[in-house]
């Protein structure tokens, strides 16, 4: 593997996390549990998708094989998706729906501010736009965390089960291999441990104020380095690409 | 669809649509605490932009005027004229004030 | 009072919330918001229906705004609703039982994906149409909303034009689902405008209270007028065999829509009606967890408003 293939393979990773995310978020927008929400979860849904659009562009531009983002979305089958299985987990009710955010939300939070540094000019560009947007998706599914928490017995016990259902996903963010190792070493890609060090942190400290346990989960699930998914990735792509694949070079 | 189902409460939201600018009435939105007010008003009222700050009030908070009040409050300053700067004449000579 | 009322109208003053009013027309009022109200929130299936399959990631964000916009817009509205005396929960229920009406276009299927530009190009179009009146309806809060919307609106018919071009003038099998899409949607579109003017009495109503400022069949007019040309740009055909141009009217005449159909719909029975509502209902339902648990917790914190 060179430089350019794991540019490639690293901005893919970062561009399909936001890409499956925003997928799953947008399923709810006119179904939110009160209108203002709907609208909040929805811009949320928006910022997520212009990030993973113009990481896409970029990783076209990368490959340089005249890939553009609509053919990097659309036209990858599932074992090319890179995106964390976190990420492609079903909305559930606003429960999981919210910890699946928080989870990505401070995760990103941290990463992108590491990001910001990096010394391809374009992701720490991309980076240096998106910290701002997650800063608020931060304040925002951190609220709700806490409301939950607080909130009725039954918010609480839903919450729980969320994190509970979710927590064996969350270690594969911080996953690292060949191509972090590679992209480390050019100064381009972001060491996981200290991110990984500022997520605990963070998320342990909401659990505890919301009064939720932290799960003990023997062995958390991998697999998405090698574009190795749960089920439900082949379900969201089966959706989201047909009408392109249907009318083949069709213009949109 | 119970009784005691809620949708929380009216709030008002004031705009400054840019730094040093007055906050201006921009419209209403529902919330269940002052953090959600906040964000949700941000959510609703600066989608393409159009504010720096924002101001988020209980709408039960408001004490307003009410139409009777039209002549009483308001129509006695209209023959005040001498808290107006035309009011006063200044010979043409004099400059800068 | 009423003299009062009447002669603020003759002056095209606006009526303000604690303004005296007569009762029939702030009834007249919170019907015609909330209906627009639930008009704009059940707006949001048809197309929202389509954003997880939009064939490009411009085309789906593009839509999300949009959709989202509706959400608003049905926000602005229930918030003026509210200065009449009625709360959101009201209004809702009454839609949620069945109570409240909501324009019937909404209850026509989006089965191809050139519905969602069809519904920008026809449907926002149509909408604006009357939403461009309504900013001088007589009304304070109502119009202000709808100054508000107006300004939102005007990217929702471009788009929609927008995206009918890109099908026009692309593949044959993009043609022609454009064509299909606009044989469907041309019709349920007159239809938006509302009854004939003889057969419409709330209207007349509507008009002298100033609420209306235009009746149901002047709008339908203007608006074939306008889509004439836009559709014969797009190489498309308007489903309507007595479609021609009148010299003598400087106007369109057109075919007469199918007002049983319209009927139908509007008593419940088109193809959609079980499903909006439906699909409404259960978010209301699964929400209600969320509400309670928001609620809880500003209790908790001690920062519970007395309730409005
Ligand atoms: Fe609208
Ligand atoms: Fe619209
Ligand atoms: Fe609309």
């Amino acid at each position: 593997m060179n430089k350019q293939e794991a540019l490639f393979s690293y901005t893919l990773r970062l561009a399909d996390n936001g890409l499956i995310l925003s997928q799953r978020l947008a399923a709810w927008t006119g179904h939110g549990p009160f209108l203002e929400e709907d609208l909040a979860l929805t811009n949320i849904a928006l910022d997520i998708l212009g990030q993973a659009k113009s990481l896409l562009e970029y990783a076209g531009q990368v490959e340089g094989k005249g890939r553009s983002e609509d053919d990097l979305a659309f036209l990858r089958g599932e074992r090319e998706f890179y995106n964390t299985q976190l990420v492609e987990q079903p909305n559930g009710d606003y429960a999981k729906t919210i910890a699946r955010q928080y989870f990505v939300d401070v995760f990103d939070f941290h990463f992108y501010t590491a990001l910001a540094n990096s010394k391809d000019e374009t992701l720490a560009g991309i980076a240096a736009k998106s910290i701002k947007e997650i800063t608020y998706h931060v304040r925002h599914s951190g609220s709700w965390m806490l409301r939950f928490g607080g909130g009725t017995e039954e918010s609480k016990q839903r919450l729980q089960d969320a994190v509970n259902d979710l927590w064996r996903y969350t270690g594969e963010q911080f996953e690292m291999n060949e191509v972090d190792a590679l992209l480390i070493k050019e100064g381009i890609a972001v060491d996981m441990t200290a991110v990984k060090a500022a997520w605990d942190k963070q998320v342990i400290n909401i659990l505890n104020e919301a009064s939720i346990t932290t799960p003990l989960v023997a062995v958390m699930q991998t697999g998405s380095r090698q574009g190795k998914h749960t089920e439900h990735l082949g379900y969201i792509l089966a959706e989201m690409q047909y009408l392109p694949r249907v009318i083949p070079g069709a213009k949109w | 669809m119970s009784n005691n189902d809620t949708q929380g409460t009216l709030w008002e939201v004031f705009l400054q649509r840019k730094p040093g600018q007055p906050f201006v009435h921009c419209g209403s939105l529902h919330a269940f605490d002052k953090e959600m007010a906040l964000q949700n008003a941000r959510d609703l009222y600066t989608r393409r932009g159009e504010g720096t700050a924002i101001w988020v009030v209980p709408s039960t908070a408001i004490v307003s005027s009410s139409p009777e009040d039209l002549g009483p409050f308001f129509e006695p300053a209209n023959d005040k004229v001498y808290r107006h700067p035309t009011f006063y004449q200044i010979p043409d000579a004099v400059k800068h004030m | 009072m009423e003299e009062w009322f009447d002669a603020k109208l003759q002056k095209n003053e606006m009526i303000e919330p604690k303004d005296w009013m007569p009762d029939n027309y702030r009834k007249h009022l919170i019907r015609q918001i909330s209906q627009h109200a639930h008009s704009e929130i059940i707006g949001m299936l048809p197309e929202g229906n389509w954003i997880t399959r939009a064939p490009s990631l411009r085309a789906k964000i593009v839509l999300m705004a949009k959709v989202q916009d509706e959400g608003g817009h049905g926000l602005y509205l229930y918030t003026a609703a509210e200065t009449l005396g009625t709360s959101r929960e009201e209004v809702l229920d009454a839609l949620h039982t069945g109570k409240a009406k909501y324009s019937s276009i909404f209850n026509y299927p989006t089965l191809t994906w050139a519905d969602i530009g069809m519904v920008g190009w026809l449907v926002d179009g149509a909408a604006i149409m009357n939403q461009v009146m309504l900013q001088r309806t007589s009304y304070g809060p109502y119009s202000r909303a709808m100054v508000r919307i107006c300004k939102e609106e005007s990217f929702h018919q471009r788009q929609g034009y927008e995206s009918v071009c890109h099908l026009a003038f692309g593949t044959p099998e993009q043609k022609a689902m454009a064509q299909d899409a606009l044989n469907r949607w041309w019709w349920p579109t007159l239809m938006m405008f509302g009854p004939t003017d003889d057969k419409s009495p709330n209207s007349a109503q509507a008009i002298k209270w100033k609420i209306k400022r235009e009746s149901n069949d002047q709008l339908r007019q203007r608006f074939v007028n306008q889509t004439v040309s836009q559709a014969e740009y797009l190489g498309l055909t308007i489903p309507d065999p007595d479609l021609k141009w009148n010299e003598e009217r400087q106007a369109y005449d057109f075919g007469t829509p199918n007002w049983d159909e319209f009927a139908a719909v509007v008593a419940g029975n088109g193809p959609c009606n079980k499903e909006r509502l439906a699909a409404r209902v259960k978010a209301h339902n699964e929400g209600e967890w969320v509400r309670a648990a928001a609620t809880a917790y500003a209790l908790k914190k001690n920062e519970v408003m007395s309730a409005a």
